[in-house]
């Protein structure tokens, strides 16, 4: 009896103390919208992946502060972890029954969501997809994201011209059914010149996309394979991981990784020889490009042009090749996103 | 009317194991057999097949890459021992190993590693009041735990990971050579920590009074056997555990990543059951558990190596959690008849 009051207490004072926590976090965005006069109540639905990657987090803020910037109010949901499409159907639902006028969505996967997102356009709502496409890609009114094939497509050219000449290539991938994490592996070998199956590659495995799983994934890589002098992955935190692995076995110096992302850790692993080459992408600048066509959509109708809106890439490098654009690790850290 | 004393206590309870078939440690040797078996069948494989396999440097790298999900899993069994579970064991690792990589970044690694310790001793007392003094379902308390501290270690470090160079936070990494082969500290503090363990559990009167909480919890209480007090202390062992399995992930990967290791308390427990500690509590131990952690990590291993796809790796695992359950379900069914 005893226990159970307090039980209950513990529960009720636990709650109180969320939405306590809930109503500050709210606070500021709060007073942002009501400082721009003029916008009556406009909202729109944010659909981001899970939040654990900076990166996704990055691109939820710019979207949002660019809203916020023009007296709209803002609807947040994001993915608990990566592929977790349910959680942005449910989303999605919420958004249209709230009558949002544009969701901009980070698809956990190019297909689960195409149902909903009819849904939601057959009510008028525009929907634009930010980093990722759905398949068919004009199931959203329009796309903002990385052409990752085009991405994916100058490591490899990099990786050509710099590798060895007798180049065993390890690929670090993230599961290939996700968009992004395709079309960097294809993009790689297309600019490498080589297709799947190829006797250069010399193994590949299966990462999280996070440090720790890039470092095991690479360790039975060199196991198996102690002459891979080039590595392929599928973003920096897991070249950092493979990092790791070929440092434990002294063969740091005798292999190259290139990489995808542009984050500020990540340049900095440029800088410091850690990674060879990075392809560098633009979150905010997806974000902002979404809420620009929100904004014409709500002001006079206009759609966006259907079909992906590269936000561009940027080769980053300080060991540059003959006849491909890039930039330094110096000018890669002024415009890297997430923390520096 | 009163409960009798302790030292009576573990006398019948030392009978009972001798009466269902021989000393505490033929029960045990008998437990860790069938996965045993599958180890030495699993190698066996991979040796045959795969001509990088089976050398002293390989298979060293094999329990270097087990000790992380390993220590956690030790915790994990002697809670599931219990008839627990603990599915915040991770969250709680990977907040402890942020809470230490953000302090040792500009303060004393020492300090910041008995801070680690601290935060997962009073997580994990927390799990162990709720779940002991309020009789609160360890599933559901230790779920709500998970969710709370995948993100306290989101906010607190704001998703950004920090790089350790402490020598005393990676010491776990180094190791001595022997025979040409390093073997790293760390994966003798594993072997240390499972015999330590493995001794508690069997030597010991704690040990048998855990094993007789999972078994009955009324029988044990009415035994005498404070079984409040036992839950909580097995909360408590596990989170000191848990503390070691921080440190050995900083060690194995030099980053304080509030994002990694997110399915390493789904991870710990598949090694505890596939090591044949049994999910109704009361029969298992932490000498299985190894061995199980062992088996998960030597079939990531080999299966990269001979160059199949990721995915059957899940496969063959979960394939493995489901021979060892069934074949739990049917020893518990012939002790029962």
């Amino acid at each position: 009896m005893n226990a159970s009051r307090t039980v209950r207490h513990l529960a009720a004072s636990g709650l109180a103390v969320g939405l306590l926590l809930g109503a500050a976090a709210c606070g500021d965005s709060d007073d942002a919208e009501t400082s721009v006069a003029g916008a009556d109540d406009v909202t729109i639905g944010i659909v981001e992946l899970n939040l654990s990657n900076p990166f996704f987090g990055t691109l939820q803020k710019a979207t949002e502060a660019a809203a916020t910037a023009k007296g709209w109010k803002v609807m947040k949901a994001e993915a608990k972890v990566p592929g977790d499409s349910a959680t942005q159907v449910t989303a999605i639902e919420n958004m249209i029954a709230r009558n949002v006028r544009a969701i901009v969505l980070d698809p956990a996967n190019p297909t689960a969501l195409v149902d909903v997102v009819k849904k939601a356009r057959d009510k008028g709502i525009l929907v634009m997809t930010v980093n990722a496409t759905l398949t068919p890609i004009d199931a959203a009114d329009a796309t903002f994201a990385t052409d990752n094939t085009a991405a994916g497509k100058l490591i490899g050219q990099w990786a050509k011209a710099s590798a060895p000449a007798n180049p065993r290539i390890a690929m670090l991938d993230f599961d290939l059914s996700d968009g992004p994490a395709g079309g960097r592996h294809n993009g790689f070998l297309e600019g490498f010149g080589i297709a799947d199956g190829a006797p250069q590659i010399a193994g590949s495995a299966l990462t999280k996309g996070t440090i720790e799983t890039g470092q095991s994934a690479m360790e039975n890589l060199l196991s198996a394979h102690p002459d891979i002098n080039l590595v392929y992955t599928i973003n920096e935190p897991v070249a950092a991981g493979a990092y790791t692995a070929l440092k434990n076995k002294g063969l740091e110096r005798k292999a190259v990784t290139v990489s995808v992302d542009g984050a500020c850790s990540g340049v900095q692993d440029v800088k410091d020889g850690i990674i060879g080459a990075t392809a560098m992408q633009f979150p905010s600048k997806m974000g902002e490009l979404a809420v620009a066509a929100a904004d014409a959509y709500i002001k006079n109708g206009t759609k966006p042009t259907a079909g992906l809106t590269d936000s561009g890439t940027v080769l980053i490098t300080d060991k540059p090749v003959a006849g491909l654009e890039s930039q330094t690790s110096e000018w890669g850290l002024q415009n890297c996103w997430g923390e520096k | 009317m009163t409960s009798a004393p302790p030292r009576d206590v573990d006398a019948v309870l030392l009978e009972q194991e001798e009466d269902r078939g021989g000393p505490v440690r033929t029960l045990l040797g008998s437990q860790i057999a069938g996965p045993l078996a599958a180890l030495v069948l699993a190698i066996v494989i991979f040796a045959l097949t795969t001509s990088t396999f089976l050398n002293a440097d390989n298979l060293s790298l094999i329990a270097t890459q087990s000790v992380v999900v390993g220590t956690l899993a030790l915790g994990q069994t002697l809670i599931i021992l219990t008839a627990g579970i603990d599915l915040s064991n991770g969250a709680i690792m990977v907040l402890a190993a942020v809470v230490i990589g953000k302090l040792a970044t500009d303060g004393n690694p020492l300090l910041a590693l008995a801070a680690g310790t601290a935060v997962c001793l009073v997580l994990g007392g927390l799990n162990g009041v709720l779940i002991s003094r309020f009789s609160l379902p360890p599933f559901i308390v230790t779920l709500g735990m998970l969710s709370v501290l995948s993100a306290v270690a989101r906010l607190y470090t704001d998703s950004q990971s920090y790089p350790i160079d402490s020598d005393l936070l990676t010491v776990l990494n180094r190791g001595p050579t022997i025979g040409g082969v390093t073997i790293t500290y760390g994966v003798f503090l594993w072997i240390v920590l499972t015999a330590v363990l493995g001794y508690a559990l069997t030597q010991t009167a704690w040990g048998t009074h855990v094993y007789a909480v999972g078994d009955n919890r009324a029988a044990a209480a009415l035994t005498g056997i404070k079984v409040k007090r036992v839950l909580l202390s097995v909360y408590l062992t596990a989170a000191v555990v848990y503390a070691f399995a921080a440190w050995q992930a900083l060690g194995r990967t030099p980053t304080a990543d509030p994002s990694g290791y997110s399915t390493a308390n789904l991870d710990s427990i598949t090694a505890v059951v596939i090591g044949g500690t049994s999910l109704f509590g009361g029969r298992g131990g932490v000498v299985g558990t190894f061995i199980g952690a062992l088996i998960v990590t030597v079939l990531a291993n080999g299966l990269t190596q001979a160059g199949i796809d990721s995915l059957y790796q899940q496969v063959a695992t979960g394939v493995l959690v489901v021979v060892a359950v069934a074949v739990d379900h049917f020893v518990r069914t012939r002790q029962t008849r």
